[in-house]
């Protein structure tokens, strides 16, 4: 049942990583990446990962790409020009990446020990497990991260304001 | 049948996943030409790392592997955030999305 369902998902997952490069809409890449996103969260739980299996769901899936689809409707963006990298990209891009696959893939098929996946009840890491160990030794990383948040909100909202006293402010100074 | 059907699934072959999905964000970061699909590809690769965090937490039944991958979401969406912020900003002084049209610093 597990190899079933992981080798389904591991298909549905690539085969939304390969759509996305292949299609040439941003929004078409977008719906991509929802499906890749989502048949990862599955594998998440099938490793026994619940909370991030719904992390995954709700973060990934729901916030971040509902960000990213907005943003592509706000800019009406269209169909990219097809080129296949820069000059730079296809002679040290391309061959990096394959050597780079190459040596993890060797590694990890060289690997000792690596175990099987199971689910039991030693496994499977529940809410509440991962919960004591973030809100008691890793409190202070924790707490650090709503500041990073707040920061980016603050940043977000800085470089995405529309300034309509900038052209002014700019004729002002160019006329001095 | 049944023998396949039990048949149980190497971390090997995740850890393998995790690896193409990481070299299939760095192929799109490459040759994709819309700032919006090469942010995405960035994405994808934090998933395939984050892929690799979940497997290995599987492997020593450690807690501390997942909690990475909590923050690493976390940076992610601030990243997300920030990053289409700046994506408008570009959109707006530019009037493009073509990140071959976009080659100079200054405004």
């Amino acid at each position: 049942m597990h190899l079933i369902l992981f080798i389904v998902f591991a298909g549905i997952c690539l085969a939304g990583a390969i759509n996305l490069l292949l299609q040439s809409h941003p929004i078409n890449s977008a719906l991509s990446l929802i499906v890749v996103m989502t048949s990862l969260a599955v594998l998440y739980l099938l490793l026994g990962a619940e909370f991030l299996a719904a992390a995954q769901v709700i973060v990934y899936g729901g916030a971040i790409m509902v960000l990213f689809t907005f943003v592509i409707m706000l800019l009406n963006a269209g169909r990219e020009a097809r080129t296949f990298g820069s000059r730079a990209a296809r002679a040290v891009g391309f061959p990096a990446v394959v050597v780079i696959l190459a040596v993890i893939a060797t590694v990890i098929l060289h690997a000792q020990g690596l175990g099987v996946a199971k689910l039991s009840d030693s496994t499977i890491t529940t809410t509440e497990e991962l919960s004591t160990v973030l809100f008691t030794k890793l409190l202070l990383p924790f707490e650090v991260t709503s500041i990073l948040i707040l920061i980016a909100i603050l940043g977000a909202v800085a470089l995405a304001r529309h300034d309509d006293e900038s052209p002014q402010g700019s004729a002002e100074r160019t006329g001095k | 049948m049944s023998s396949f059907l039990s048949q149980e699934v190497p971390l090997s072959w995740y850890l393998l996943l995790s690896a193409v999905l990481f070299s299939l964000g760095v192929v799109g970061f490459l040759i994709k030409r819309n700032l919006i699909t090469v942010f995405m590809s960035i994405e994808l690769m934090l998933n395939g790392v984050n892929l690799s965090f979940v497997t290995f937490a599987h492997q020593w039944h450690a807690v501390k592997g997942q909690i990475f991958v909590f923050f690493v979401m976390m940076v992610a969406a601030a990243e997300a955030a920030v990053g289409l912020a700046i994506i408008i900003a570009v959109f707006r002084a530019r009037a493009t999305l073509a990140v071959d049209r976009i080659d100079r610093m200054k405004l």
